[in-house]
């Protein structure tokens, strides 16, 4: 009985301070804007259908009134990586929609076009994808909720290390975060006293695997460590891998998690079953926060098992953009917005997380997944491990 | 001795692969005069059927297969009489804008109906295990794939050579107005070379969803490797275009194996110089 009456007493003393705050806020009560950049058609579509849930579950979540004022988003459909036409979209948000905050970016050459502008024109871009470390460095107004891929590769090198496997080749596409993967892999496991004996760097349009399976073979090597984009190729991949008979000659497969996002989890099903993988968030991650939000996002999707990693950097994402007007009452003050969400930490769905006062990066736990089937035999990536607190070491001088 | 070998299978599978998709496409712009970009439309329309009916319906690996190539044939049959005819003879450009839409629409229609994921065809147990062959384990369905390029091959040439069927054929296509006057109903033939041409699309997307996973961008993902399959080899030549996939697949294939650093290199320095010494392709007839 005084349960209830002391729920009413919460639920009353939060409608009244909202009121206060509608009243308070009334006087300039208004519309803020936020231009989201993502490939919402063509060979990402699906990417960019997972910023969009990730936005509309945080929305659906908190409502679309932050101190008053009301976030409108306004979404732009970039298709591939295209750095003119991710210019061209930003100054076209910025000058004629008139929007006080950027989000979104899918690839690093888009994110690396649009950050010179955002001094000039006053306005924060937050990333909820575009993982290579150097963005960071190229503007003081950019904040990222996403991963880089040293920061997700570096403790997978030292649990597989720490499993046994010594002597390791790593394969992985011919771009930028590929060989940010490379790089931090070989960091990692020479750290922790291992050995890659071999790099093979293979170009993006690569669909037919089998001859690197045969190098992989004849390297001699206890393991493999593999970098791809998430997209068609990673099922050609890990297939190739199995076809090549490696997992019967014991080479143990390792890699971040782009290579088994949750939506490709039932394609590649038992060619993918064992496979160690480190990342930042599994859909399957065991926490309050984390099944509210799969509900949420899951919802705007329309269909839960098309949910990836992308809508988790979404959703966050707008958590700090919302912090950023609270911060700046509803100013446009790109500097003040930023510095308000350094140091912001909260509970996100993919565990603890903090904006790092420093880098502007997000420190997260990186987890050690392995693919397997749940209770209802669906394919997961089942966390094992967890590497609490992990910065980006790409960032780190 | 052995990496010989060893890259010369993989090379003659991915060829195979290869050669099953881009016949058809190669009978359609050396025969009939079409350049059909819709034509990985329809590969793809046969992966996305075989993936439905082996997953979805239950059906076994090539019952899957079989039902995916007669359900292209049904989709695309209609097509013939109702698109196709009007471009037979037309300029190249109305040609390849009318089939690039076509190819768009069914980029749209089967994302919506099938979802925006990654799809695969499961392999039966005789298929999905490696296969010993002395020197290297191979996959069992590099060998079916091996077996189906040689049969289609066979099967085509006889077919077009030594059959009345395909003098017809032939003579419908080089001179559709004294064949008409002779008795040979070439709208007949257009259509059973259309049919033909279709058929094998939908067979190669569904054997070669291995090589080329069915995806949503499939359509247009591919297209460029189909078309310069073609050019090397020599529109409407079956053993043309066999040659260059296997001589596409294996310059691929070695310089992946042997320098994976230089990637597509060799693979269009290859196109290039076949083109200089062959402009109408290696076994195509001057126009």
């Amino acid at each position: 009985m005084s349960k209830t009456i002391v729920s009413r007493l919460k639920r009353f003393g939060a409608a009244v301070a909202m009121l206060a705050a509608g009243a308070a806020g009334a006087a300039q009560a208004d519309t803020i804007k936020v231009g989201i950049i993502g490939p919402y058609s063509g060979p990402f579509a699906l990417q960019g259908k997972n910023f969009q849930a990730g936005v509309e579950a945080y929305l659906a979540q908190n409502g679309k009134n932050v101190a008053g004022h009301t976030i409108e988003i306004v979404y732009r459909d970039l298709p591939g990586a295209n750095p003119q036409q991710a210019r061209a979209l930003a100054q076209e948000l910025i000058v004629r929609e008139k929007v006080q905050y950027l989000g979104g970016v899918y690839f690093t050459p888009d994110a690396l076009a649009i950050t010179p502008l955002l001094e000039q024109a006053n306005v924060p871009l937050v990333i909820f994808n575009a993982a290579t470390s150097a963005i960071m460095n190229s503007s003081p107004l950019v904040v990222r909720t996403s991963f880089t891929t040293a920061q997700t590769t570096t403790p997978l090198g030292k649990a597989a290390i720490e499993r046994g496997t010594k002597k390791f080749i790593t394969v992985v596409s011919d771009y930028g975060p590929g060989i940010d993967a490379e790089n931090a892999f070989k960091k990692a496991i020479e750290a922790a006293g291992g050995q890659v004996a071999e790099s093979i760097r293979m170009p993006m349009t690569t669909n037919e695997f089998s001859p690197i399976m045969q190098r992989v073979r004849g390297a001699g090597v206890e393991g493999l460590f593999a970098f791809l984009p998430s997209g068609p190729p990673t099922l050609g991949f890990v297939k190739a891998f199995n076809d090549a008979g490696l997992r019967q000659a014991g080479i143990r497969f390792f890699s971040t998690g782009d290579l088994t996002q949750e939506s490709d989890l039932p394609a590649l099903g038992e060619a993918a079953s064992g496979m160690l993988t480190g990342f930042h968030y599994a859909v399957s991650h065991d926490s309050a926060v984390n099944r509210a939000f799969v509900e949420a996002a899951g919802k705007a999707l329309g269909d839960v098992n098309q949910l990836s990693f992308p809508a988790v950097g979404a959703y966050d994402g707008m958590r700090v953009i919302a912090k950023m007007i609270e911060a700046t009452a509803g100013k446009q003050e790109a500097a003040k917005a930023v510095a308000a969400v350094k140091g912001m930490a909260w509970e996100s769905p993919r565990g603890p997380v903090k904006i790092d006062a420093e880098t502007r990066h997000i420190t997260q736990t990186i987890y050690l997944r392995e693919v397997a089937k749940d209770a209802t035999g669906k394919w997961i990536n089942k966390e094992i491990q967890s590497f609490p607190e992990q910065g980006d070491p790409g960032l780190a001088k | 001795m052995i990496t010989f070998f060893s890259i010369a299978v993989d090379a003659v599978a991915y060829g195979m692969a290869l050669f099953i998709i881009c016949i058809g496409l190669s009978l359609m712009m050396g025969l009939m005069r079409v350049v059909n970009l819709a034509h990985g439309a329809f590969a793809m329309i046969g992966g996305y059927l075989a993936s439905y009916a082996t997953m979805q319906l239950g059906f076994g690996y090539f019952a899957g297969i079989a039902l995916a190539v007669l359900g292209t044939v049904l989709i695309a049959l209609p097509l013939e009489p109702l698109l196709y005819r009007r471009i037979y003879g037309k300029p190249e450009l109305m040609q390849v804008l009318m089939t690039v839409g076509i190819a768009f629409a069914a980029i749209g229609i089967v994302n919506y109906l099938m979802g925006p994921t990654l799809k695969t065809i499961p392999l039966p147990p005789i298929l999905a295990t490696p296969v010993d062959i002395g020197f290297r384990s191979i996959a069992g369905h590099r060998l079916f794939v091996i077996a189906s390029g040689i049969v289609v091959v066979a099967a085509l040439w006889i077919a077009i050579e030594y059959t009345t069927l395909g003098i017809k054929l032939r003579a419908a296509i080089e001179k559709p107005d004294m064949a008409r006057a002779l008795g040979v109903r070439t709208n007949a033939y257009f259509l059973g070379c259309y049919v033909v041409a279709t058929a094998l699309a939908a067979f190669g997307g569904a054997v070669g969803a291995e090589f080329l996973p069915i995806e949503p961008f499939y359509a247009l993902r591919y297209i460029v490797t189909f078309l310069v399959v073609v050019s090397v080899g020599g529109a409407g030549s079956i053993v043309g275009s066999l040659l260059a996939c296997l001589l596409l697949g294996a310059i691929d294939v070695t310089g992946r194996y042997l320098v994976p650093d230089f990637g597509n290199f060799f693979f269009y320095l290859c196109v290039i110089v076949v083109i200089f010494a062959y402009p109408n392709g290696l076994m195509g007839r001057a126009r």
